[in-house]
């Protein structure tokens, strides 16, 4: 199925291929209690266990709502509102491919459908091998230069079919 | 030892800028120069990047765009000294892209190291806040209101107004909220002064708090960001170490202290009252005003929500009088505003010009036309909730007021360029299809207008009763802005209704079948 938005596949089917680091509750709990005096501590709380886990644990849900006297609904609530937070760790790389405007009026639709089509994926999924996912983003404020994408959290600017594609083979060795 | 200086800037390092820093460091090593790399933010022309500039006795020498497989050939030239060279653009003051424009917020920017107070300090910083503290709260207002600054995220609205409200309010504590969740397609200019002088919007924020007697500020930054948020961090470290931000900023006995917060990627919480939510650790749901966020804002406290560009314009309008500021711009439009050229242009990036310049000024003379050599055929200005002008019409000013009565917004600033390949009935689908991915859903009108938007569309294209279907999205467009509660709803039919307005050749059945399908 395709899908339009950011929804992030359930396929926690490979978790044992990623290095996904298992849940360890005094981990969490430590985190947890970094961040306790802070005003509105949950958001910078969610990124830190992102961090560290690579996802939001479902066992530390319940976790912070206690420590935040929040319902686990409220948690869950925050969690699910957010494009970035995930429930399943991302395959090892994660490629960002700008879909605004801006990347729009130099091709960035043709060249993102053409490059989803040779790794056989739609928005949000991963490669087979779990080496990369391919995610959309509205705006990396890299409109100059479009089409842009962050691999890895690094900007990469006019993008071409075959930068894409050495992009993909990164991802691949590594 | 010759300084170089290499942009750190993400679009910068998006031309591959890292390379060319590391290029530069180990061929000055090879060669046993001695030379100090300096990174800076970018001066905006982002078709020259990366651009390295060297210092010579004439001054800074720019060469651009410069790829890691030219350093060895610049080095070769002679460039530490300045010398010739196909990539050589002189000092890029003097080009004529940034000799035309007036660079009052952005002055430091692409020149300074961005972490550097001392830097800082030596381009005029911290004069906007010394000044405000020998001024105080009231007279602080005074003159923010005579520079004429109106909000530059979007609404215009008046920044000494707001400031004003905040001030009178009586509470236990005040905030000062800095929106830097720079969302809108085709803008960048928050990211660039972020990562470029980020002390300007520190200094700003601190006098925000001094005028309205704040002593916390936040700054809500976009996750997409992740260069800006670091360059951030370091640099309110940097200020609190110099005193400018601490119990006694400035030397005085004001205290004020800023956190840099990271958004979690969601448009929506570029709408001031969903940014606050998402600052109290709630989902990014819009709020209803009244009350305004200025009388009962951040944790219910009263608070002062500006965009980047409205804060870090504050220390230059105080330092330089804002009589100068004033005297800038057109008729309710004072200042400068800085425009972010984008999208399939030639000669895109950062120009800040007064108000008053029109967009075809923008587009040809500093765009230089589209990237791809063909015609210009539509201009989106504002971003996604902004509407879609046809070539013909490119003799709008900049300007709030005449945007607003051409059916469109100045918004924050950014100016997208499309060639004549566009699609513009995809593009109004595309309008409906952002706002269902990035609605909040708390209102109605939004949340399944524009799910409901993509499927009148696309039943339009398909030639599925046409008529009946044109009339249900006429009606659409008329409850989503009246009805919705913010932007997002309201204003995600103005790009859609500038594509039916202007190129309503693209909306004919048949011309759409593939897409579709």
């Amino acid at each position: 199925m395709r899908t339009n938005g950011r929804t992030e596949p359930d396929r926690a089917g490979s978790a044992d291929e990623t290095s996904a680091p298992s849940f360890d509750a005094a981990a969490a709990q430590a985190i947890i209690a970094a961040h306790l005096g802070m005003e509105g501590p949950l958001l910078p709380l969610l990124h830190a266990l992102q961090d560290a886990f690579r996802c939001i644990p479902g066992p530390a849900i319940p976790m912070v709502a206690d420590a935040l006297n929040l319902s686990r609904a409220e948690v869950h609530g925050v969690v699910s509102f957010y494009h970035d937070f995930r429930r399943v760790p991302a395959a090892r790389h994660v490629l960002k491919l700008c879909r605004a405007e801006a990347c729009q009026s130099v091709g960035a639709s043709p060249l993102s459908a053409a490059f989803l089509r040779r790794l056989g994926l739609a928005w949000g999924e991963r490669t087979e091998d779990d080496a990369l996912s391919v995610e959309p983003v509205f705006c990396l404020g890299l409109c100059a230069c479009g089409p842009a994408a962050l691999y890895d959290g690094e900007p990469v600017g006019r993008l071409t079919a075959s930068v894409l594609d050495e992009l993909a083979e990164r991802a691949r060795r590594a | 030892m010759t300084r170089i200086f290499v942009p750190r800037d993400a679009a910068a390092l998006a031309l591959g800028a890292e390379g060319v820093a590391a290029a530069i460091a180990a061929e000055a090593a090879r060669l046993g120069e001695p030379t100090e790399v300096v990174r800076t933010g970018s001066r905006g022309m982002t078709w020259l990047e990366p651009l390295v500039e060297v210092e010579t006795e004439a001054g800074r020498i720019g060469y651009g765009p410069v790829r890691a497989a030219d350093v060895a050939g610049l080095f070769a030239a002679g460039f530490l000294q300045g010398a010739e060279h196909t990539l050589r653009i002189g000092p890029p003051e003097q080009h004529p892209w940034l000799a035309g424009q007036t660079r009052l917020t952005f002055a430091r920017c692409g020149i300074i190291d961005p972490l550097s107070v001392a830097d800082y300090r030596a381009h005029g910083g911290f004069k906007g806040l010394e000044r405000a503290l020998d001024l105080g709260g009231l007279a602080i207002i005074d003159a923010l209101k005579a520079s004429g600054l109106r909000g530059r995220g979007g609404a215009g609205f008046p920044t000494g107004i707001k400031w004003s409200t905040v001030r009178m309010a009586e509470a236990d504590r005040k905030y000062i909220v800095c929106n830097a969740d720079e969302g809108d397609s085709g803008t960048f200019a928050d990211r660039m002064l972020m990562e470029g002088d980020p002390f300007a919007l520190i200094e700003g924020m601190a006098i925000a708090g001094v005028a309205v007697g704040a002593s916390k500020g936040f700054i809500y930054v976009r996750s997409e960001y992740p260069h800006a948020f670091r360059t951030l961090g370091q640099a309110v470290e940097a200020a609190t170490d110099a005193g400018y931000l601490g119990p006694g900023i400035g030397g005085s006995d004001v205290a004020f202290t800023i956190e840099v917060r990271l958004g979690a990627g969601a448009y929506i919480c570029g709408e001031e009252t969903s940014l606050l939510e998402s600052l109290e650790g709630k989902r990014g749901t819009v709020r209803a005003k009244p009350p305004l966020p200025a009388v009962q804002g951040l944790f219910g406290r009263p608070t002062v929500v500006n965009n980047v560009l409205s804060l870090a314009a504050v220390p230059h309008l105080l330092a330089n009088g804002e009589a100068e500021y004033a005297a800038l711009g057109i008729d309710r439009s004072r200042g400068t505003l800085p425009v972010q050229l984008a999208g399939n242009v030639a000669r895109g990036g950062l120009i800040e010009v007064p108000f008053g310049l029109t967009l075809r000024t923008l587009v040809e003379d500093y765009g230089g036309g589209t990237r791809t050599g063909r015609p210009v055929r539509a201009v989106q200005v504002g971003g996604p909730l902004g509407a879609y002008f046809p070539a013909h019409m490119l003799d709008i000013p900049l300007d709030y007021e005449a945007f607003t009565a051409a059916r469109g917004l100045v918004g924050h600033g950014g100016v997208v360029v499309f060639d004549d390949t566009v699609d513009m009935a995809q593009q109004a689908r595309f309008a409906f299809e952002f706002c269902a991915a990035e609605s909040c859903g708390k209102c109605t009108p939004c949340r399944i207008g524009a799910v409901r938007g993509m499927e009148v569309v696309d039943r339009i294209l398909s030639g599925i009763e046409r008529d009946k279907n044109f009339a249900v999205l006429d009606d659409l467009l008329a409850v989503m802005t009246d009805a919705s509660l913010c932007a997002m709803g309201g204003l995600t039919p103005l790009p859609v209704m500038s594509a039916l307005q202007h190129f309503p050749e693209d909306f004919d059945a048949g011309r759409n079948r593939e897409a579709a399908a």
